[in-house]
């Protein structure tokens, strides 16, 4: 089975029934993405399919198909990308471990809108947990790399 | 260890330990090596030596600074390199951090064991970080002066560049130098008016890493040989495992073995989802226990019936008995709360490779030291063969501290079993109902009140399991500091006639830490009642507290901040009401006021205004986030948490019917941090106590309706 992931084509021997979210981990060996629940709960384990936040532990690896998978990984590996670096300005990760899914979810939130209002970004965001509490971070840090992306900074 | 603003410098803080053959310093001057990576890629073939050293400098002048904490979130990352980086002067934007091996120089002062929690971290390492960076600072200036042949006080460093006129040398140049230099007999620290670094909001050196994916937590371990194995678990606490058939689990595609555990059978595979699937298809028998059963509504009624009668003393001041049946004026209450888990968000895991009678160990855990005793324990074999790589932790909250080692000593167990290095991972299934728990507990209070409504006698029973128990940490008395801790509030040390007492329970549902431990309830059984008593006298809750604590000027001081921030007094929004409280642990005094309204019959929490008295803020960024942090973590409790046990089987198992609060839930928070000057206190746990009891208060102002039982439901 091949896997577009981060701009690459890779071929993996995975099982139909896996969740992309143990392809991506176990056999790509991107570990960025994060299990935190398996029932796409908490949001830990957000990708991009052709742009689109989706949530990979309920998502069966042979379901992907063809489509473009965007992960932590992907969207740049120094942490230039605006989300990023509006993250490390606002000061928002605590353990970290639900921070991939955050900004993968909120990368996607910028594509869609430009510039969220506080309730879009809870519409979009609340199916992302933190257990550390660093909501009103991520509420700050994204209207900070919405005026970074749109050079009103 | 500290003698006014000189520090000696002890030998035991700058020998290295037992590990090693040869005693060198701490403070050790080579290239930093990116240790837990790349061992994590790579296992070496021989184990790294182990690290002799708080500080190592390179000669691309980067300053590493190692742990003898754990990192979970808290913020010690960055808060003890800026102690280092303080008394050193380099270059701030030179200085890594990263974990300490186990080992016994990296021992908590005073406690003896490697070991995170208590919020205690920055606040004991306080003397012996900045001491190992002003010990450096000084050796290094040594090193230059002799280079320059001239006296080392005579020279001026700036960011890690030392300057002699118009010659400089970076601390890089001359580290080599340094580390053949002994270190001086005693160094002079800073006073907080020469600080540069601390007290200064400063943002975390663990950003980049966890925005990028790279940061590595246990469940990232991974190298050639690793197998994943999934664990099944008794199905209810008290149950124990007769037999297993796993013919069908080994049928599972990328199953390779499936062994035994300690209670339990675990299934080794490929990766995770086979060894998921392998479990899946397990065929298992459990007895059930005979007696000893728990169903939690159950027990909280059985609690509430021993609540009745006085229990093993722990507070007896005049005759609480007498001035109660003499007083006109009594309030009765009794609060409960449940059993919790703490749900990290990552999922409890551990990776284990055995090499003869060596052990390495890869997890995020907050007890080195007794997870490598139980290690060794279990494998027949001395703690210094035992290593332990401490990664980054996907949440802490208590459950990766366990007196225990549950988590460790099943993955150590699977691993010797299984004769492969194997790297156990929890689903969320498994933690939410795998145990180690915030004890369930009930209150009851009793209080008489005088003519002007203010409390004369108090009497407050307490019922639950003891965490300590029987562990190492147990207290002689037989009365686990815990439980009780909190209930020596400054509302009741003045009342004439008080009585606290406990009963301790036994339950076959094994209980644990869970931020802020025993401060969860008795904040909430305390703050509530002087509520109740503020209404009962007819006065309002700010005055009435200000009023009894009168003669303690730092919880003065955070109520008055917290209501005027709040804008107490003032009429809050239609539909919206205020309520307070605050409580002490730690060594920080908190005062919080929550402002609630009812929506669709559900309590709302829309800003929560947060005054903390810490003593001196380190890192104000990193008291403003562990502020947050406990509040939304306290909120969680407060409106949603509950595990239901019934016949020993917890009826919740995932975020769906367990749900940490959500960003749409969460409120507007406020952190004002007041610098008394008082001893630094803790910031990691404390914000969580007072929330539970402003909530509920707020509910009451709003409602009238006094609710005490948490999670806090109006119907």
């Amino acid at each position: 089975m091949k896997l577009h992931i981060n701009g690459t084509d890779r071929d993996i021997d995975a099982p139909a029934d896996m969740p992309l979210l143990w392809a991506i981990r176990d056999l790509v060996g991107l570990p960025g993405t994060k299990f935190g629940c398996g029932m796409a709960q908490c949001g830990a384990c957000t990708v991009h399919l052709d742009g689109q936040p989706v949530r990979s532990c309920v998502r069966p690896v042979s379901a992907v198909g063809t489509r473009k998978i965007t992960t932590i990984e992907g969207i740049s590996s120094d942490g230039s990308h605006p989300v990023q670096r509006a993250w490390v300005e606002a000061d928002v990760v605590q353990c970290g471990y639900c921070q991939s899914g955050q900004i993968m979810t909120a990368v996607a939130l910028l594509e869609q809108k430009p510039d969220p209002t506080d309730e879009e970004i809870d519409a979009a965001m609340s199916g992302n947990i933190c257990r550390c509490g660093t909501y009103n971070r991520i509420r700050e840090a994204i209207h900070l790399a919405s005026r970074m992306k749109r050079g009103v900074a | 260890m500290s003698r006014a603003d000189e520090t000696l410098i002890t030998r035991r803080g700058f020998v290295i330990g037992a590990t090693s053959s040869v005693a060198g310093l701490v403070l050790a001057f080579h290239v930093p090596e990116r240790v837990a990576r790349a061992v994590a890629v790579a296992p070496p073939k021989t184990p790294p030596p182990p690290a002799n050293a708080f500080l190592r400098i390179a000669p691309d002048d980067t300053v590493t600074v190692v742990l003898a904490h754990s990192e979970m979130g808290q913020g010690i990352w960055t808060s003890l390199a800026m102690l280092i980086a303080e008394e050193l002067d380099c270059d701030w934007a030179k200085v890594r951090s990263e974990h300490a091996p186990v080992d016994a120089v990296y021992a908590v002062p005073g406690v003896g064991l490697q070991i995170t929690g208590g919020s205690t971290t920055t606040r004991v390492e306080f003397d012996r970080y900045r001491t190992v960076g002003a010990t450096a600072k000084n050796m290094l200036l040594r090193a230059a002066a002799a280079r320059w042949n001239i006296a080392p006080e005579t020279l001026i460093v700036d960011k890690g560049i030392i300057r002699n006129g118009d010659q400089s040398l970076r601390y890089g140049e001359v580290a080599a130098d340094a580390m053949k230099l002994s270190p001086p007999a005693s160094v002079k620290l800073k006073t907080p008016g020469e600080w540069t670094l601390l007290g200064k909001p400063t943002r975390r050196l663990d950003s980049l890493e966890k925005v990028t994916g790279r940061a590595m937590f246990g469940i990232d371990v991974a190298f050639p040989g690793l197998r994943t194995a999934v664990v099944l678990r008794p199905p209810a606490f008290g149950a124990k495992l007769v037999r297993f058939d796993a013919a069908a689990a080994l049928d599972v595609p990328g199953v390779e073995k499936v062994v035994k555990t300690q209670n339990g059978v675990a299934v080794v595979a490929k990766h995770f989802w086979a060894a998921k699937r392998g479990r899946d298809a397990l065929v298992v028998e459990w007895q059930r226990p005979a007696a000893g059963v728990v169903n939690s509504d159950a027990l909280i009624a059985e609690y509430r019936r021993k609540a009745k009668a006085p229990g093993a003393s722990v507070v007896a001041v005049g005759d609480v008995e007498s001035a109660l049946s003499a007083a006109q004026t009594k309030l009765v209450a009794e609060y409960d709360v449940p059993y919790l888990a703490h749900a990290p968000m990552e999922p409890l895991n551990c990776a284990v490779k055995i090499d003869g009678d060596r052990c390495e160990i890869w997890t995020g855990t907050q007890f080195q030291s007794g997870d490598q005793q139980t290690a060794a324990k279990i494998l027949g074999t001395t703690i210094d063969k035992v290593q332990i790589h401490t990664m980054f932790l996907g949440g802490g909250f208590g459950r990766r501290g366990n007196p225990y080692s549950d988590f460790v000593a099943e993955a150590v167990t699977v691993a010797k079993a299984a004769g492969v290095p194997v790297k156990v991972v929890w689903t969320r299934e498994d933690d939410i109902r795998g145990g180690y728990y915030r004890p369930a507990y009930v209150h009851r209070v009793q209080v008489a009140m005088d003519r002007n409504g203010n409390p004369s006698a108090w009497d407050h029973v307490m019922v639950g399991q003891s965490i300590l128990g029987e562990t190492p940490f147990a207290d002689k008395s037989g009365i686990d500091r815990t439980s009780v801790e909190g209930t020596e509030s400054p509302y009741v040390e003045g009342v004439r006639a008080r009585r606290v007492t406990l009963h301790t329970t036994r339950t076959s549902v094994p209980v644990l830490w869970w931020r802020s431990v025993g401060n969860t309830h008795t904040a909430f059984a305390i703050e509530s009642m002087i509520d109740e008593l503020a209404h009962a006298a007819k006065r309002d809750p700010l005055e009435y507290r200000l009023a009894l604590l009168a003669d303690k000027p730092r919880f003065v001081a955070a109520l008055k901040l917290a209501a005027e921030k709040a804008g107490w007094g003032t009429p809050p929004m239609l539909g919206h009401a205020r309520g307070l409280a605050v409580h002490e642990s730690f060594g920080s005094i908190i005062a919080e006021v929550a402002e609630v309204s009812i929506e669709s019959g559900q309590i709302r929490v829309h800003a929560v205004t947060c005054a903390v008295d810490c003593g001196s803020a380190l890192n104000p960024l990193g008291v403003d986030a562990q502020m947050q942090s406990a509040i939304v973590f306290g909120l969680s409790a407060v409106l949603h948490g509950k595990l239901t046990i019934k016949d020993g089987q917890v009826q919740e198992s995932n975020f769906h019917d367990y749900p940490p609060l959500r960003m749409f839930e969460t409120p507007k928070i406020s952190v004002h941090v007041i610098r008394s000057g008082a001893p630094i206190g803790g910031i990691g746990e404390p914000a969580v106590a007072p929330v539970a009891p402003a909530v509920a208060n707020a509910v009451f102002a709003l409602t009238q309706k006094r609710l005490r039982t948490l999670p806090l439901r109006l119907v």
